[in-house]
């Protein structure tokens, strides 16, 4: 007998599968997010802001 | 795998859980909570924090939050099959194994530490780790099967969000966090013994030490009242500190006022009057400590308002 795409089982895997890539999809925006916020505040740099002979 | 197998798989439910049934591992009423209360600690804070940060922050908190509840999920399950209140949760249901529960839960508390050390800070991910192993192994391993002060002592792992939130933005501890996090603390008790007086709930079945059941609900009435007088300083005292202010201040007032005389008319009462109007006094107690709650963290949050966009007209704070 040949599974049948249309039986219950596979709209619950569907709804997981979706719910989880838009999880993983967000998970991605944010950590993008995240970086550029921390790139443009030099949180992420090596040498402190005060020691590089600024302000 | 035959169409068979999958039908039967299928009708037993276990092993293809659905999106919601591992959100529902994480509790998401808690997680309300957590969000709220952190959120508060956070905007209450001395220091502005970047809105992206304080968001992913805020999200890695309420992550922990759930991943822990996962976990005690996990841990009970034997138990939630007893309880009827329980029985609906996905372990017990069938729909998730306890393997899968606990492999979830702990990838999510990783994560959520290692992102929240990313995103704020260290002091911030350690209290939110340190969380995650109070709810987990202090309260849910060890004192919830053991002892009837298991509210009190397990209530702290509820009070600890507030205090990340300040420690995201601050980078640290103070008074004024740690009085956020005795607020919490001290207001889970009551709560909690308010509803256990009204719910018939079956921990005695699942031999869980339960107040009401092992030193009876006269005591419990009693414990309520002591608590109710110890946090009312608590609260008020808050009033006088950095995060308080005139608005606090009454709104604490009003509501210890109101909390207390409800703790008092609840230790005045017996059994037989509370059952004679079906627990009306240890409801209202009950649902009066839900606006408690969120009545103390709104002030909090409308004092830290008033301070950031009226300090010209000289609103917020003292």
């Amino acid at each position: 007998m040949a599974i049948k795409v249309e039986h219950e089982l596979h709209k619950r895997r569907l709804g997981r599968n979706v719910g989880l890539g838009l999880v993983l999809v967000g998970f991605v925006a944010l950590v993008f997010g995240l970086t550029v916020v921390k790139v443009e505040r030099g949180d992420l740099s090596a040498t402190p802001p005060s020691a590089e002979g600024g302000n | 795998m035959t169409d068979t197998s999958i039908n039967n798989q299928a009708r037993a439910g276990a092993g293809d859980a659905g999106f919601g049934d591992y959100f529902a591992l994480l509790k998401p009423r808690v997680m309300s909570l957590v969000v709220f209360t952190a959120l508060v600690g956070l905007l209450a804070a001395p220091v502005n924090v970047h809105p992206v940060i304080g968001f992913a922050s805020i999200l890695f908190i309420a992550l922990g939050g759930g991943a822990s509840g996962a976990l005690n999920m996990w841990w009970d399950a034997d138990i939630d099959r007893i309880m009827k209140r329980t029985q609906s949760r996905p372990i017990p249901a069938g729909k998730i194994t306890e393997g899968e529960a606990l492999a979830f839960g702990a990838f999510l508390s990783a994560l959520s530490v290692v992102m929240l050390g990313l995103a704020a800070n260290l002091v911030a991910a350690a209290i939110l780790a340190f969380t995650i192993f109070f709810y987990v192994v202090v309260y849910t391993m060890w004192l919830k099967r053991w002892t009837p002060q298991n509210i009190v002592i397990g209530g702290a792992a509820g009070a600890f969000p507030p205090m990340i939130g300040w420690a995201v933005a601050t980078g640290g501890i103070s008074v004024e966090s740690v009085l956020m996090f005795t607020l919490i603390f001290m207001w889970t008790p009551p709560h909690f013994w308010a509803l256990a007086l009204f719910m018939k709930s079956d921990y005695h079945e699942a031999r869980v030490p339960m107040l009401t059941v092992t030193h009876g609900r006269r005591a419990t009435r009693a414990h309520i009242l002591i608590y109710t007088l110890l946090l009312a300083p608590i609260a008020l005292g808050t009033g006088f500190t950095a995060i308080g202010g005139p608005v606090y201040l009454v709104v604490a007032l009003v509501l210890n006022g109101l909390f207390l005389k409800g703790a008092f008319d609840i230790w005045r009462r017996d059994e037989a009057q509370a059952e004679a109007d079906g627990y009306r006094a240890e409801k209202k107690l009950f649902a009066l400590s839900l606006v408690y709650l969120f009545g103390h963290f709104g002030a909090i949050l409308a004092e830290s308002t008033l301070a950031q966009f009226g300090a010209q007209f000289g609103l917020g704070g003292w």
